[in-house]
C-alpha cells in the first residue's frame, strides 16, 4: 500500500531505553496517506455472483483434474474430427513437411526433448493443457464450438498421434490428468533474481 | 455507418481467409534469432496539403473536436496479423502515444459493450463477486506511469533494421485503474490461494497464472490509458497491469480471475513463452530484464559530423534505471549517460548523452544497470548462460549501431554460433 515514509528523531525517552550503539540513528515510521485511514473494511460495491455465473464461465482444467468436465472421447473418433476441423491448418497428420510452412503449429513429432519443431510430444509438459486450450480456443475460425466429447476424443488421437497413450484408450476426467508427458521433466521454475548474475 | 472492411467482412460472414490463419497461429512475436520480414502489413501513405509560402498571409481552419497529427509526422506502427510495433526511432520522450501502443493478439480484437461487460472474481474466496465497469471505477484509483513488453522482443538478422524492427514490443503509457489489492480485499482472499488466473474475454479467452504476492504488491486493473478510456486494442473496457511482468500476464479484455493453490498450466505458460537453458526448458518467467536501445542515432537516420546528442530509452522489470552506459568506441570504453528524471520504477527511462563524432566509422551501443545490479548482457553471454538454442523468449542483449564515415547508421546484426 502506498506509505510516507517519515523520518522522526528518536525522543530523549526512547534514547534512555535503546542501547548506546542505536541512539542517534533516526527510526523510519510508515505513516498511511489520510484518506487511507477513512477506508472502510469493504467498500460495498459489485454484487455475489450466483452459481450459474460461475459455472458458465469457469471453463479451466488443472493438472490436477480439477476442471475436468464429464463426458469422453477415443482416438477413432478423434481421429475423423481431426481431419475436418484441425487439419486444414496443422496438416493432414499434424506433422511438419520439408519445405511446407503450415498456418498453425505443427502438433505430432517424436517425444525426443531435442527434436524440432515443439510439439505435444516434445514440449508440452501436461495433457490437461492440451484439453483447456482446445475447448476454450480452438478451432481458430470457430473458438469455443468443440463439445466436451469432442475435446476428450481430439485430445485423445493427438496424444496417441505422439505416441503417448495407446489407440483402444478413452478418455475422460478419470483418466486425463494421469497421463504423464514426455516434456514434463524437462520443465524448471524460473531461476532468475535479479542482480549481477546473467541467467 | 462505417463500411466493414474487407477483412472485417470475412470475419462478420464466419470465413477465414488463409492470411488471418497464417497470422493467427505463427507466433511472429516470437520469432526472434532466424527473423521473418514477411506478412507485413503496408502502411498508407499520409496526404500531405498544399503549403503557402507564407502562413502569416492566410486564416487557417478553426478548432475541431479531435486532434490530428501534422501530416508531416506520420509515426505509425509496423503491423504484421497479430502484433504491430512501437515506432521507437519516432519518439521523443517516454509516454508512448495510445495510437502507437504495440499490440499482440491471440484471436486478434473483441468488441465489448462495456455497459455490460462484468468481471467475474471466485475460487478460494470469501464471497465470489461479479463487478461491472461502473463498480471498478468507484473503488479508489491510482495513476501508475510503467512499460508494458511482450516477452518475445528480439530480432536480428540484417543490418536494415530499425529500433522498431527489433525491439518494437515494447511501449509505455501512464495507467489509472484500481490497485488489485483493494478488489481482492474486497471479495476476502483465502490463506490457502497462493495464485490466480486471469482470463481475457477474446476469442482465446486467453489465461495466464499470476503468483498471488503480485496481487498484494503492484497490480492493478487498469482502465484508463494516457487520461482516457484504453484503446480496445489494449484491452477496452479493463486490463490487467502487472508491472514489470512480461506483457503476455497483462491481461487484456479481462473478465475472470480465480483464485487457486496451485498453478492452471495453460498453454500460455507452458508451450509458449517459456525457452531452452540448456538442457531444461524454464517456464514461469515473469519479470523482463534490464535493457537499453539507443534510438537516436539508429537505422535508417543519418549523422553530421559535430556534436550528435545520443539518445535512447533504458528500463527493467525489476525495478529502477541504476545508470545507463554508453560507449561510442564499439564496446572499448563507456562513459555515463545523463538520465532524465523522474527515473520510475519498472519504466522506460530516456538517457541522452553528447558524443563529438569526428567522422571515423566506429559503433555506438547503451547498456543498462538496475537497482538489483543487473548489467545488460552481450548475446554472447546470454548464449553462455542459456546455450546457442535461445528460443525467442526474455531477450534483452545489447544493441549496437554501426557508424559509417559518411554518417549512415546501420544495426549490427549479431549471428549465434
Amino acid at each position: 500500500m502506498n506509505k510516507k515514509t517519515v523520518l522522526i528523531f528518536a525522543c530523549p525517552v526512547v534514547l534512555l531505553l535503546m542501547s548506546l550503539k542505536t541512539a542517534f540513528v533516526p527510526i523510519q515510521v510508515q505513516l498511511p496517506l489520510t484518506d487511507s485511514l477513512k477506508r472502510p473494511a469493504k467498500f460495498g460495491f459489485g454484487r455475489p455472483a450466483t452459481a450459474q455465473e460461475i459455472a458458465a464461465w469457469d471453463i479451466d482444467v488443472r493438472p490436477d483434474g480439477k476442471g475436468l468436465p464429464a463426458g469422453q472421447g477415443d482416438v477413432k473418433k478423434g481421429r475423423v474430427l481431426y481431419a475436418q476441423k484441425c487439419a486444414m491448418c496443422h496438416g493432414v497428420d499434424g506433422t511438419e513437411k520439408p519445405g511446407v510452412k503450415l498456418p498453425g503449429n505443427a502438433l505430432v513429432g517424436d517425444t525426443s526433448a531435442t527434436s524440432k519443431p515443439k510439439t505435444i510430444g516434445n514440449y508440452w509438459p501436461y495433457a490437461t493443457t492440451l484439453f483447456d486450450y482446445m475447448r476454450r480456443a480452438m478451432p481458430y475460425n470457430l473458438p469455443g464450438s468443440l463439445s466436451n466429447d469432442e475435446v476428450y476424443s481430439i485430445t485423445a488421437y493427438l496424444l496417441n498421434a505422439n505416441k503417448i497413450i495407446k489407440a483402444d484408450v478413452v478418455l475422460d476426467a478419470k483418466n486425463l490428468y494421469k497421463v504423464v508427458m514426455p516434456a514434463e521433466k524437462l520443465f524448471i521454475m524460473d531461476d532468475r533474481k535479479g542482480g549481477p548474475e546473467i541467467k | 455507418m462505417k463500411k466493414l472492411g474487407n477483412k472485417d467482412q470475412k470475419r462478420a460472414t464466419g470465413k477465414i481467409s488463409r492470411r488471418t490463419l497464417l497470422g493467427g497461429v505463427i507466433a511472429a512475436a516470437v520469432l526472434p534469432v532466424q527473423s521473418l520480414f514477411a506478412d507485413e502489413i503496408p502502411n498508407e501513405k499520409p496526404i500531405i496539403p498544399e503549403i503557402t509560402d507564407d502562413p502569416t498571409k492566410i486564416v487557417g481552419p478553426g478548432p475541431g473536436p479531435l486532434g490530428k497529427r501534422s501530416p508531416f509526422e506520420q509515426p505509425v506502427r509496423k503491423a504484421s496479423d497479430i502484433s504491430s510495433r512501437t515506432p521507437l526511432q519516432d519518439m521523443h520522450s517516454t509516454i508512448t502515444p495510445a495510437d502507437l501502443h504495440f499490440e499482440r493478439h491471440h484471436a486478434g480484437i473483441p468488441s465489448i459493450d462495456p455497459a455490460k461487460h462484468e468481471l467475474l472474481i471466485h475460487g478460494l474466496v470469501e464471497n465470489p463477486m461479479k463487478f461491472t465497469l461502473a463498480d471498478i471505477k468507484r473503488f479508489p484509483s491510482v495513476t501508475r506511469t510503467c512499460f508494458i513488453e511482450c516477452a518475445g522482443n528480439f530480432r536480428t538478422g540484417k543490418a536494415e533494421m530499425t529500433p522498431q524492427d527489433i525491439l518494437g514490443l515494447t511501449s509505455q503509457s501512464e495507467w489509472t485503474g484500481v490497485m488489485l489489492s483493494t478488489i481482492f480485499n474486497e471479495v476476502g482472499i483465502s490463506d490457502k490461494a497462493k495464485w490466480f488466473l486471469a482470463e481475457g474475454s477474446d476469442a482465446a479467452v486467453m489465461t495466464r497464472t499470476i503468483p498471488i504476492a503480485k496481487a498484494w504488491d503492484d497490480a492493478m486493473i487498469v482502465y484508463a490509458q494516457n487520461g482516457e478510456a484504453i484503446r480496445p486494442e489494449q484491452g477496452y473496457p479493463i486490463r490487467l497491469l502487472l508491472p514489470g511482468f512480461e506483457g503476455n500476464m497483462n491481461i487484456k479484455w479481462l473478465r475472470r480471475i480465480e483464485l487457486s493453490e496451485e498453478p492452471y498450466m495453460t498453454r500460455e505458460e507452458t508451450s509458449k513463452y517459456t525457452y531452452p537453458v540448456k538442457d531444461k526448458i524454464r517456464m514461469f518467467s515473469f519479470e523482463l530484464d534490464a535493457r537499453s536501445i539507443i534510438t537516436y542515432p539508429s537505422y535508417p537516420q543519418k549523422v553530421n559530423k559535430g556534436w550528435v546528442e545520443i539518445r535512447g530509452i533504458a528500463w527493467s522489470g525489476r525495478g529502477k534505471v541504476e545508470k545507463v552506459e554508453v560507449s561510442t568506441d564499439a564496446g572499448k570504453t563507456w562513459q555515463l549517460a545523463n538520465l532524465q528524471e523522474p527515473v520510475l520504477s519498472k519504466a522506460h527511462t530516456y538517457f541522452r548523452y553528447l558524443w563529438d563524432w569526428k567522422g571515423e566509422a566506429t559503433e555506438i551501443l547503451s547498456r543498462v544497470t538496475d537497482e538489483t545490479g543487473y548489467l545488460q548482457p552481450t548475446l554472447t553471454q546470454l548464449v553462455e548462460a542459456r546455450g546457442a538454442n535461445l528460443g525467442g523468449y526474455h531477450m534483452n542483449p545489447i544493441t549496437a549501431w554501426q557508424i559509417k564515415n559518411d554518417g549512415t547508421v546501420l544495426f549490427k546484426p549479431e549471428t549465434i554460433k
